[in-house]
């Protein structure tokens, strides 16, 4: 019985809960209190034991009625509880045998048998390992095989061989169990696909998407994108939004001290030790919107807009020709429909960074202060205008770091209208961010300074 | 471990829904199943889910029924193992300095040297640091019931992370180490019940010690057993109308929805204002009982007439089954 509940708990693994050994034995400790009798018990008892978030528990719910639906009667019967049975499995029954005993499964008349028999098959050819959709064919055949269905073709290659009627009847039966065979195989791989592969499918396309170029996705994408990205700021969300009280122990926080001990006169009953004083992260994020940018700007600004749970304090201003603040629409819109009015309003134009910074200074200064990390998006390309290095290198000086991320691989840096290596020296961090782990990570290193 | 003498309100999980429901509790299959595998595998239950859905409750029932005594331990930021497991009796261990510094003349006078005196001296060493002096907090009392317990650690996701650490100990093998003394066992271990309002993540390492149980808004059934066992005056028709308007309430886009206690809470008002069935005048004038938000107030106010109607049909569909 307890292939049962390790398979089940690989396949909540598969779909992404994450399951601990610690939990597993409890799962089986929980088992034998509840037992496998009652499906409903034993539903609420797994979900009790195993999922420890709502989302677990979501995914337990339905992961636990495809498990456990297994094909008729008795769900929960295993191949190692069931006798085996008929010359089945061993390949060494004979052709004659082994093409009578298929034929006999086929015949329908012991269901039980059947499935009991499917479930032998599918654990010899290893049905639970299947990853893939394509993948279903190859299993279903290697079933039948195990099934031992080479010994029934031979036998209808034989038949069809000799040219009687009996011989064409009995060919004509063969046929027919066999197709018979490979549906029922086709549906249990099929069912197993659900289980095990579905989610190991979904991972493996998310990944693949986040380690894309953000600029080469594809429209059908997105939407996967968007779903991404709010997984990744919940994390990050829920990785920073504690700030651990740090008390630095052994220095000694005079003032606080005598103010606390003043009723004792004077006398340090309590001492009070200097802590270590922790910002609310604020950000400032200026984006480069220009048509080279653009897509990595919209991904930003939706991760930024995800985590405002946990910067509370977020300022963005758009840019090409002009720069604008743009956090207005951002909370008012449609993050879509803001989106599109951003690029309408600020897209087209020679991209300008001189009087980008010149219009920072002139209209929206006093939102840099020494809590703020400026986050710059852009490729640093600036139509050789002047960078207004001067107001970059004051920015440097009145923030709290500067970090810049360029979708432009480092060996273009430098290169043309490139001003980007001549803002480096003034940034605390600066990376080449391409695929939407490298702006989480991005991200993660920023909230990092405030934590 | 122990066998534990199973109680009678434990012995199948119906037991525990029969147990709970004569102390007016409603329990549902997967609460119930919480409580029974909670004392079979000697597991704390954490317990999280909105605001105002019986979390606390629970464990207040399960004691009740169970006759248990409750150790409740209420969280907050800056908890520490002072306020929660154990302190020192300061007092008296000054008290008995002095009476020491007294006696201590008496005691040594007859060795001679210093030597002799604190050989003597070193019988009474541990006398400050034991049992005696200990003052016990929540957590150390519950390891100290002879009888059974029900510990409940109420938002424990208002606590610091520190606290979180010091639990574990206490989750997972029901002792506390005091490191003057040594390890306390728990003489029967108590059943824990966590509570949490997720205002923050709790750690992977407490939440693999517990079992994981989720209590939502209950269903329109559910609710109206509740609100009967709680509010028995109410009449059957008040009762399935002011029911099916809070669960069309919780349909709406708001701030805050209003939970099981802000309806019991609005079933009695109804029941003092001799209601005897909702009426859109009456409604708007006792929002302020359901709902905690002014903007949440205002957006169900404009919509009083409509919900009202809803609900009164819904009610007429879900009582003409029963015609009790």
């Amino acid at each position: 019985m307890e292939r049962v509940l390790t398979n089940y708990i690989r396949a909540l693994r598969l779909a992404g809960a994450a399951v601990s050994p610690a939990e597993a034995i409890d799962a089986a400790r929980t088992l034998t209190v509840v037992g496998y009798g009652e499906r409903a018990t034993l539903k609420e008892s797994l979900s009790l034991v195993l999922a420890k978030t709502v989302e677990e528990k979501a995914i337990h719910e339905a992961l636990f009625e495809l498990y456990f639906a297994r094909a008729s009667g008795s769900p929960l019967r295993t191949p190692d509880a069931e006798p085996r049975r008929g010359g089945v499995q061993d390949g060494e029954g004979g052709e004659a045998a082994g093409a009578e005993a298929m034929l006999d499964l086929a015949s329908g008349a012991d269901p039980d048998r059947l499935a009991a028999a499917m479930e032998h098959a599918a654990a010899a050819a290893g049905v639970d390992d299947i990853r893939f959709a394509s993948q279903g064919a190859y299993f279903a055949r290697k079933m039948l095989e195990a099934l031992g269905v080479e010994a029934l073709e031979a036998r209808l290659m034989d038949r069809l061989e000799t040219r009687t009627d009996d011989a064409r009847a009995e060919a004509q039966a063969l046929m027919e169990a066999r197709a018979l065979l490979t549906r029922e195989a086709r549906k249990l791989v099929s069912q197993r696909f659900e289980v095990f592969g579905r989610a190991a499918t979904e991972t493996f396309m998310n990944n693949a998407v986040l380690n894309r170029p953000i600029d080469q996705l594809a429209m059908r994408d997105m939407e996967r994108m968007k779903v991404l990205v709010a997984r990744m700021a919940r994390r990050l969300a829920v990785k920073h939004a504690r700030r651990r009280k740090v008390t630095n122990r052994g220095q000694l926080d005079i003032r606080r001290t005598l103010r606390a001990n003043a009723g004792y006169d004077g006398v340090p009953f309590e001492v009070v030790w200097k802590r270590k004083h922790r910002d609310r992260p604020k950000i400032v994020a200026i984006c480069d919107v220009s048509g080279s940018v653009a897509a990595y700007v919209r991904f930003l600004l939706m991760f930024l807009y995800a985590l405002n749970e946990t910067v509370a304090d977020l300022g963005a201003y758009a840019f090409s020709a002009v720069l604008r603040d743009v956090a207005l629409p951002l909370e008012r819109m449609d993050f879509e429909a803001a989106m599109e009015h951003i690029i309408v309003e600020l897209g087209s134009g020679g991209t300008d960074y001189g009087q980008a910074l010149v219009d920072l200074q002139d209209q929206h200064w006093d939102q840099i202060d020494r809590r703020t990390t400026v986050l710059i998006l852009g490729d640093g390309r600036s139509n050789h205008t002047d960078p207004r290095l001067d107001i970059f290198a004051e920015i440097a000086d009145r923030a709290k770091r500067v970090v810049w991320l360029c979708p432009e691989p480092p060996g273009r840096w430098g290169t043309g209208d490139s001003e980007i290596l001549r803002y480096a020296p003034f940034c605390t961090h600066l990376s080449y961010c391409a695929t939407a782990l490298d702006l989480e990570q991005a991200m993660d290193e920023m909230l990092m300074a405030y934590d | 471990m122990t066998a534990i003498p199973t109680p009678q309100g434990l012995t199948s999980i119906d037991a525990v829904t029969a147990g709970l429901s004569t102390v007016g509790y409603i329990s549902t299959r997967s609460i119930s199943t919480a409580v029974y595998l909670a004392h079979h595998l000697r597991k704390p239950v954490l317990i999280e889910g909105p605001a105002g859905v019986g979390k606390t409750d629970l464990a207040r029932s399960t004691s009740r029924y169970l006759g248990y005594p409750l150790l409740r331990m209420q969280c907050y930021e800056g908890l520490d193992e002072s306020k929660a497991l154990y302190e020192w009796k300061y007092g008296k261990q000054l008290l008995y300095t002095q009476i020491l510094k007294e006696k201590i003349h008496d005691l040594v006078a007859d060795a001679d040297g210093l030597d002799a005196s604190f050989a003597k001296l070193n019988g009474f060493q541990d006398l400050f640091f034991s049992r005696d002096f200990l003052e016990p907090r929540p957590l150390l009392k519950a390891m100290e019931q002879t009888g059974g317990s029900v510990l409940l650690i109420d938002e424990i996701d208002k606590s610091d992370e520190e606290f979180e650490a010091l639990l574990l100990e206490i989750l997972s093998d029901y002792q506390v180490t005091v490191p003057e003394i040594g390890t306390i066992e728990a003489k029967v271990p108590p059943l824990v019940m966590l509570t949490s309002n997720a205002t923050r993540e709790l750690g992977d390492a407490l939440k693999r010690r517990c079992i994981h149980l989720h209590i939502d808004f209950p269903d329109a059934e559910r609710e109206r057993d509740i609100v009967r066992a709680r509010v028995p005056e109410v009449s059957a028709e008040l009762l399935a109308q002011l029911v099916s308007f809070i669960q069309l309430v919780r349909g709406e886009n708001l701030r805050k929805l209003p939970s099981i206690s802000e309806t019991i809470d609005w079933a009695r008002t109804l029941v003092l204002l001799h209601a005897e069935a909702l009426e859109p005048t009456l409604v708007r004038e006792t929002l302020n009982i359901i709902l905690k938000r002014q903007s949440d107030i205002a957006a169900v106010a404009a919509k009083v007439e409509t919900l009202t109607h809803a609900a009164a049909q819904a009610a007429r569909g879900d009582l003409a089954p029963e015609p009790a």
